[in-house]
């Protein structure tokens, strides 16, 4: 799989129409893997495609990172979960589909975080991957321009399992004050680092209204009170466009549980407008469109 | 819950802040005043041109900023003065109902209408309900209590932020 991807890298630097391959390669130690940006086509070897490959690469190819911009038309090594992010991007216009190359790669699920599949000897088992690989229906890439690595006949339970949901469940049979509760508990700890935002392909504004300060919206102490303000609307503006790829979660330093309100939002759009994101670039995200006959408004009184 | 806030709750009149959009509950706010209809004073209207105009921001500033409730109230869809700006806010409300739900503010602090410039009775109704429907909930302690439960003289809002309310 590895020396197909080299080989695939190699022949399309080589081309002179990619000018940068974004994808995996190993630390010093060979304990994580890192994202590199090979721009020569004798560099390709660094290349490498495992378990430890968490990282949803899409976000370098955000407004963030002008700087990947520059080097060229970019190749990316992308798993099915990454490639949906893609979608969403091309979906809002972010690039056009022509204007990357998607090396999709068939994966058969990573790590919740690196450091777990070391602890288990750089072996993966299914209790340290995280609920998106139990459920994952895009194995085999849905959306590329060239496929990597041998069709896995995977396919997902039919109601999806693992701990969100059963989280999900559990919150939801809370009162009004146990939910609040709950996520009190763990908003009060968000220091405000902002990686959620920093790491998500799809948080790519120029300027956060966090950042605006005229007014300031969203107050720049990591306080319990503003806290709330800040992740509750960082859901709302990635509800009907998160993928659910779990990296905010993964970036957390203080462990909110993110991905359970993204997967809550993610339902809801799902049962209230049948809209599932990353699935097709064509079809818009469910917040910047409407449908005149079919919304329903049971709950505006 | 502790005796000072039981005291806090027998006199307790909640700050309901309702935000509409300009050509329709205005209006009908408007016409319930000029046609001297008498509701419950808690309510502070904040208009604004269309519910598409409404981010779900300036709701959860309201409650962190001490309402005990928000109503967010605009024309009936096919009456917007800007054609779909409530279609918009129809699919956002849905979202944002659902979020603020699940993290524990449910409809009795947040609600949702259409009201039309021609419907006053519904305007005062609909105040007189949600004002009691609050008062029965009592003050919003959870989201209030944050500041002081929280405070360690680091993360204090600044007093400009803490007028903000008032003034409106």
């Amino acid at each position: 799989m590895e020396a197909e991807l080299r080989e695939k890298a190699k022949e399309l630097l080589g081309s002179g129409e990619i000018g940068v391959v974004i994808g995996f390669g190993w630390n010093k130690r060979k304990t994580r893997t890192t994202p590199v940006f090979i721009t020569k086509a004798e560099d390709t070897d660094k290349l490498v495609f495992n378990a430890y490959c968490v990282n949803n690469l899409s976000v370098y190819l955000t407004r963030k990172y002008p700087d990947v911009k520059a080097m060229g038309k970019a190749a990316i090594v992308a798993k099915g979960c990454d490639i949906k992010n893609l979608a969403v991007m091309i979906a809002e216009g972010q690039f056009k589909r022509d204007d990357t190359y998607i090396i999709g790669m068939t994966c058969s699920g990573v790590g919740y975080k690196q450091e777990l599949i070391e602890a288990n000897g750089g072996e993966l088992k299914p209790e340290i991957m995280p609920v998106k690989c139990h459920n994952c229906d895009v194995r085999n890439p849905h959306i590329s321009d060239a496929v990597i690595g041998e069709t896995t006949d995977f396919t997902p339970p039919e109601e999806p399992v693992g701990m969100v949901f059963d989280k999900i469940k559990q919150i939801e049979a809370m009162d009004a004050k146990g939910r609040f509760g709950f996520w009190e508990e763990h908003f009060s700890r968000c220091i405000k680092c902002y990686a959620c935002r920093q790491v998500c392909s799809l948080c790519y504004c120029d300027r956060c209204i966090t950042d605006k300060n005229t007014p300031q919206w969203i107050d720049s102490s990591a306080h319990a009170r503003g806290n709330f303000s800040w992740n509750l609307v960082r859901a709302m503006h990635l509800t009907g466009r998160c993928t659910f790829c779990g990296e905010c979660e993964r970036a957390c330093p203080v462990n909110i549980p993110l991905n359970v309100i993204n997967k809550k939002m993610a339902v809801v759009m799902e049962d209230a407008f049948d809209h599932r994101s990353g699935y097709d670039p064509e079809v818009h995200p469910p917040m910047i469109v409407f449908d005149i006959e079919n919304d329903k408004e049971e709950f505006i009184k | 819950m502790s005796e000072e806030l039981k005291k806090v709750a027998t006199g307790f009149e909640p700050k309901i802040m309702a935000f509409v959009c300009n050509w329709c509950t205005y209006a009908g706010a408007d016409l319930a005043g000029t046609s001297r209809m008498e509701y419950k004073d808690n309510v502070r209207i904040i208009k604004l041109p269309c519910t598409g105009r409404i981010d779900p921001l300036f709701i959860i500033k309201a409650f962190e900023n001490g309402a005990d409730g928000v109503l967010v109230s605009g024309c009936h869809p096919g009456d917007c003065h800007y054609t779909t700006g409530n279609y918009h806010a129809r699919r956002r409300w849905r979202a944002f109902k659902n979020l603020m739900d699940f993290t524990g503010i449910d409809e009795t602090r947040l609600q949702f209408s259409w009201v039309s410039a021609s419907e006053a009775l519904k305007w005062v109704d609909l105040i007189n309900k949600v004002t009691t429907q609050v008062k029965a909930a009592g003050p919003f302690i959870e989201y209030q209590g944050l500041s002081e439960k929280y405070d360690d003289g680091l993360g204090e809002l600044p007093a400009e932020t803490e007028g903000e309310s008032k003034e409106c």
